[in-house]
């Protein structure tokens, strides 16, 4: 399939429908409407279910019960709407049902705006929701990344029975660039339908799906059994990018859009001759946490930059152990890092490297 | 009489609908009433392995261990929502909730009400007991003037807390409502009515003709602070004036076909 000039709101909407998504339900929130505008043309066409919710509450809870029922099913949110979302993803986690959620994060907190931001890191990746529990966030920096985990993400769902969020920003959601979209798989026939699913008690034992261990004992069982799962995540399933790290003596960490603008910084600062390298998380749960301890190792310096009041920084710094220093550099309120703001952070950055060494 | 002549007659059966364990209900609890009813009703329609119950928060959270058929288990209020979401993956099969009225009236107001406007194929069975029954019996959006709960010590005062919310007057104001009816548990004949306002919410379903809630009044002797018998009597003088029992929407499809 050729390359097409693709929105990426519009993107990863067509690329769920073309990875099965059988339904989806969501609520208007810039700036990801253009997804449940297009949802709404193509699944009724294609004969799949969309509908409208009177609210994310809602919404989340219709997915909660299609993904009972055993159908590849998705919503997508903007931050204000992903936290009204928190209690139902609480209890898709509890249940162990697999979904979908593309969260194109904006500015905040509160109403804040609609221009980008990295500021749900933590709701997202931490937990936002009570219990504890954990999801798989995939985070993409490019309109054709941002198809291919999407549909990854389906895959990873059904997998270990969980929700899988691609954490988007609007930048990424309302850009248009050249990507291509995967081929169409069919949906999945009734009949095939996992044997855990709500699809009426015919020639077997009744079954149920819950969230809830009355007996402590019982609960914590289950919480060590999704322990378990989230091991085995996080064994199988980092993802990452990096490019110039094997001569770096600063790497910047960065994921999303704050990596992609990165890339600019770092040539510039190459060509002043300070030897800058990218390392790029796209899972962000699972975290890449031995991957960056291997860069401490390298680098004398760390660079973190994120399109919030730093978030993500945290688990640089867990990583990082203190080994060696943290720099950070972000923007709030979805205003976007520059490039020569960055390069400014990492001249500064250099400039502590050298006096050290004096 | 002959020995050999004798016939053995079935004259009852336990529903096939319900399993068979022993449930956490109160004694002298109309929950088990109700439960009884839908099995019945399921039963008799031979639906049950075509049928996906949702199962509230509050006292029946634990209804799917007693119904003998696919269950999920929503989130406070939101069972219509998990039940859109089943029923338009699932078109083929019956999808209820059954929900108590602080679930359905009070927290779960906008999945209810958005339900019932869409005109959702699913059937709501709506237990109204005018108490949170499972946190001990604090005010819910029906409890009635002057009633004693453990938040309103001196009794519900409109002043204060407002009056209560009257489901099916509401519900039935929706163009995709099609069979609202509210009934009472606190009588045989009652339970009789019951019955078959149930029978008829599911055939409503079955016709795809939108959506269906039967409101059944109930006890709650425990919360209450009366005996079984008192609580029934209660029903009879202190709820039903405040919930007038009848029906509130009839599609005029069901009209034609009706068996009640």
């Amino acid at each position: 399939m050729a390359k097409e000039l693709l929105k990426g709101n519009i993107a990863f909407a067509e690329a769920a429908i073309r990875a099965g998504c059988e339904a989806y339900f969501g609520y208007p929130i810039t700036p990801q409407t253009e997804a449940l505008e297009h949802m709404s043309q193509r699944m009724p066409a294609l004969g799949r279910v969309f509908l409208q919710a009177e609210s994310e509450v809602a919404a989340i809870n219709m997915v909660y019960g299609a993904a009972s029922a055993g159908v590849r099913v998705m919503s997508s949110s903007s931050s204000p709407g992903v936290s009204l979302m928190m209690e139902g993803i609480s209890y898709i986690a509890g249940s162990e049902v697999p979904a979908v959620l593309v969260d194109v994060m904006r500015g905040g907190p509160g109403l804040g705006n609609i221009a980008p931001s990295q500021g749900d890191y933590l709701q997202i990746v931490k937990g936002g929701g009570h219990g504890d529990y954990k999801l798989i966030v995939l985070a993409p920096a490019t309109i054709q990344e941002l198809i291919d985990l999407t549909v990854e993400a389906f895959d990873l769902a059904e997998k270990y029975r969980t929700i899988v969020v691609v954490l988007a920003d609007g930048s990424i959601g309302q850009m248009m660039e050249p990507a291509e979209l995967p081929p169409m798989r069919p949906v999945r026939p009734v009949e095939d339908r996992p044997d855990w699913a709500l699809t009426g008690a015919k020639g077997r034992k009744s079954q149920f799906i819950s969230s809830i261990y009355l007996d402590p004992v019982e609960e914590e069982v289950f919480n060590l059994k999704l322990r378990e799962k989230y091991r085995l995540i996080e064994e199988n399933e980092v993802r990452y990018k990096e490019s110039a790290l094997e001569d770096a003596e600063i790497a910047i960490v960065a994921f999303g859009t704050a990596g992609r603008i990165s890339q600019s910084a770092m040539k510039m600062a190459r060509e002043e001759g300070i030897r800058v390298g990218i390392f790029r998380p796209i899972s962000l749960y699972p975290f890449p946490y031995e991957l960056i301890k291997e860069i401490r190792e390298k680098v004398r310096a760390i660079l973190v930059v994120e399109m919030s009041g730093g978030q993500m920084l945290e688990d640089v710094k867990l990583a990082v152990e203190g080994r060696i220093p943290v720099h950070f550099y972000g923007r709030m309120g979805g205003v976007l890092p520059l490039p020569d703001e960055i390069l400014e952070e990492i001249r500064k950055a250099k400039s502590e490297l050298v006096e050290v060494s004096r | 009489m002959d020995e050999a002549n004798l016939v053995e007659q079935k004259v009852y059966a336990k529903s096939e609908s319900l399993t068979r364990v022993t449930t956490h209900y109160c004694p002298g609890c109309t929950h088990g009433v109700a439960h009884k009813l839908i099995a019945e009703v399921i039963d008799e329609m031979g639906i049950r392995e075509d049928t996906i119950g949702v199962a509230p928060v509050g006292c029946s959270v634990f209804a799917y261990n007693y119904f003998n058929m696919d269950f999920a288990e929503a989130a406070h209020g939101r069972a219509p929502a998990m039940a859109t979401g089943l029923k338009r993956v699932s078109p083929d099969k019956f999808v209820f909730t059954y929900q108590g009225d602080g679930d359905l009236a009070s927290i779960g107001m906008a999945e209810i009400t958005h339900a019932a406007g869409r005109g959702e194929n699913i059937t709501v069975i709506f237990i109204n007991n005018a108490i949170y029954g499972m946190t001990g019996g604090q005010m819910a959006p029906t409890t009635v003037p002057g009633q004693k709960t453990t938040s309103t010590p001196m009794g519900r005062d409109i002043e204060m807390h407002g009056f209560p919310i009257r489901m099916c007057e509401i519900l039935s104001q929706f163009d995709g409502a099609s069979y609202i009816v509210r009934r009472s548990l606190h009588n045989y004949a009652n339970i009789r009515k019951a019955k078959k306002a149930i029978r008829q919410a599911f055939e409503t379903q079955k016709q795809g003709i939108g959506f269906s809630m039967v409101e059944l009044l109930s006890n709650c002797p425990t919360n209450w602070g009366v005996s079984v018998e008192d609580s029934l009597k209660w029903i009879e003088d202190h709820m039903i004036p405040m919930f007038p029992l009848g029906d509130y929407k009839i599609h005029p499809a069901l009209k034609k076909g009706t068996r009640s």
